[in-house]
């Protein structure tokens, strides 16, 4: 059995009266794809910002590593190792490809305002072994022949990639993925499952909340449903499918199309 | 946030070398410049080229904390100021040499901002703007009445000019050596802060907080570090411009200077590398030009304003793209 490598514990979350999380506790395994599904309104988005660290917990605790990270801000989360993306895209869009993606690795690198202003031999060095590494990124994605454009003139899928690799620049121990296939057609959204599994195989741990319901099931080793902001199941794909809780939920819906 | 666009076509970091690069660039500018002295007519011309290169220093930092870093300044004429000040006190109180002023001084400027940038810099946009502008008037305060120490409203006299071996750069041809090298050191310090994880930093904050912060940047950090930098090199203009005078009196270091040189980084093009370059030389030649206009001086110079940015919302850097779009669009 593999390390915990993200503990959640008794997580609440009120906003104004309104409980948008309840007393969630759940774990992610080192090396996993975890999936958090739910209808609309379900605390899936809270949840997500709670381990982000836009979003404040009313109560609770979360570890990575063993680590209380819940006081944390964003930017210290990032360092431990958190790297995310976002549901609605939050790209540099007047910096280049290229940039993006070396902006991706600033945890990576050691320049000072005074080093980069003398321009030291080693910010020299780091400068293009970052540009080399942010290439071999984009190759990877196929997003090297965009390298020099403004990152703005993308289309939308391949933001949505380009995010993707600005987050895995910086070599993280955990990825969260917010809806990585919401507003892909079909042939995209299967790719960018494919680029995930791809990622996951070379040893990325993985908390996914998605929507599109073939993507979850067919990608996840592990899915916890909130509904309510409660958890209401939790398994493999083929646990969580034949759940009576998550059928009502869904209404028999969008499940079936999975 | 960012109310000044940043254009990514001039920071292509790592772009391939299609032409020359922007170090190349700089470098011939600055060779251009150093024929100035030699061409110019006469000592009043040259004087005006140095002037011209220390406001370069002024609109060049303001442009890296505004253009690049997206942050709104009306403080920026006070650092000039504090930077003036200390090393012109530095020397006519306790005689210590202008070499040793110019760090103090922006140091001094530094710590200007730094005071200011902790409560200031967690505010946004007009906020940020209304902060500093109190914090200009607040200096222009001191400069006024610390009579004992700034001379007050009659300016600080006897400040001794730059020397070198025992011999004062005490005429405008003498000092231009001077002035022409730290406008170089402060254009190559910004291009290489730029061009490293720092000024990515920058301009990611600048551009995307939350995008900034997910990736482990602390932005609250990165905006204090390029407010206090940006100030330091004002002290730096500060104490050039003092030694070059020999004299600084409290309205050069006032609000409306301060909303000038923020003008005229837009007017050169905001976040383009050699838009200050620009916006340096109309600061500077246009008072010039307009002189015998007298009371409608300003009133040009506004109306000229409102015309290059409603015609180039780029600044004059802009206008070779915007010129080549036009006659794209005419093309097709």
């Amino acid at each position: 059995m593999s390390a915990t490598l993200l503990e959640v514990t008794g997580l609440t979350c009120r906003f104004a009266g309104v409980t948008a999380v309840a007393d969630l506790s759940f774990q992610v395994k080192a090396g996993e794809i975890k999936a958090v599904i739910g209808p609309n309104g379900a605390g899936k988005s809270t949840l997500f910002n709670m381990i982000a660290g836009v979003t404040r917990p009313s109560e609770g605790a979360i570890f990575l590593d063993g680590a209380r990270i819940d006081p944390l801000p964003t930017f210290e989360r990032a360092r431990r190792g958190i790297a995310r993306t976002f549901q609605n895209l939050q790209i540099f869009r007047e910096m280049t490809v290229l940039e993006n993606v070396m902006v991706g690795r600033h945890l990576v690198g050691r320049a000072t305002t005074l080093t980069a202003m003398l321009r030291t031999p080693a910010v020299r060095a780091e400068e293009r072994t970052m540009a080399e590494a942010g290439m071999a990124l984009l190759e990877r994605f196929g997003l090297a022949g965009r390298a020099h454009q403004p990152a703005g003139a993308l289309s939308f899928g391949q933001m949505k990639v380009l995010e993707l690799a600005r987050a895995l620049a910086g070599a993280p121990r955990l990825l969260l993925l917010d809806e990585p296939a919401a507003g892909l057609p079909h042939a995209e959204a299967d790719r960018m499952a494919q680029t995930i599994r791809g990622l996951n195989r070379d040893g990325m741990s993985v908390l996914l909340v998605e929507h599109n319901m073939r993507m979850v099931m067919s990608l996840s080793h592990d899915i916890l449903v909130l509904n309510n902001g409660r958890r209401i199941a939790e398994g493999s794909a083929d646990e969580v499918r034949s759940h009576p809780e998550v059928l009502s939920a869904y209404l028999g819906e969008e499940v079936e199309d999975a | 946030m960012a109310t000044f666009d940043v254009h990514p076509a001039e920071m292509q970091s790592a772009a391939p070398a299609r032409r020359l690069s922007q170090h190349g660039r700089l470098v011939l500018v600055w060779l251009v410049l150093a024929t100035a002295p030699f061409l110019l007519p006469n000592a009043y011309w040259v004087s005006l080229a140095n002037l011209a290169l220390i406001n370069l220093i002024l609109i060049a930092s303001l442009n890296l904390l505004m253009g690049y870093g997206g942050q709104i300044s009306l403080a920026h004429a006070g650092f000039f100021g504090l930077g003036a000040y200390a090393s012109g006190i530095l020397n006519v109180k306790y005689g210590i040499s202008p070499w040793m002023g110019l760090p103090a001084a922006a140091l001094v400027a530094g710590l200007g901002a730094l005071l200011i940038g902790i409560p200031a810099l967690r505010l946004r946009g007009h906020y940020l703007a209304m902060a500093t502008l109190g914090w200009n008037a607040i200096l222009v305060v001191f400069f006024t009445q610390l009579v004992d120490l700034t001379g007050g409203p009659n300016g600080l006299l006897g400040v001794a000019p730059f020397s070198l071996f025992g011999h004062a750069l005490d005429t405008e041809m003498k000092i231009f050596p001077l002035v022409w090298a730290v406008a170089f050191l402060v254009m190559l310090a910004i291009l290489h802060l730029l061009r490293s994880r720092v000024g990515r930093a920058v301009r990611a904050v600048a551009t995307n907080e939350l995008g900034a912060e997910a990736v482990g940047i602390d932005s609250f950090r990165t905006k204090l570090v390029v407010f206090v930098l940006s100030a330091a090199m004002a002290g730096v203009a500060g104490s050039l411009y003092v030694h070059v005078n020999q004299y600084a009196s409290p309205e050069t270091f006032g609000i409306a200077p301060s909303i000038m040189l923020l003008v005229m980084v837009a007017i050169g093009g905001a976040g383009t590398f050699f838009g200050p370059v620009l916006g340096a030389i109309v600061y500077t030649a246009v008072p010039q030009v307009l002189l015998d206009y007298e009371d409608a001086e300003l009133m040009l110079f506004g109306l000229g304003m409102l015309v290059v940015l409603i015609l180039f919302p780029g600044g004059l850097a802009g206008i070779p793209a915007a010129i080549a779009r036009a006659l794209r669009r005419k093309a097709s």
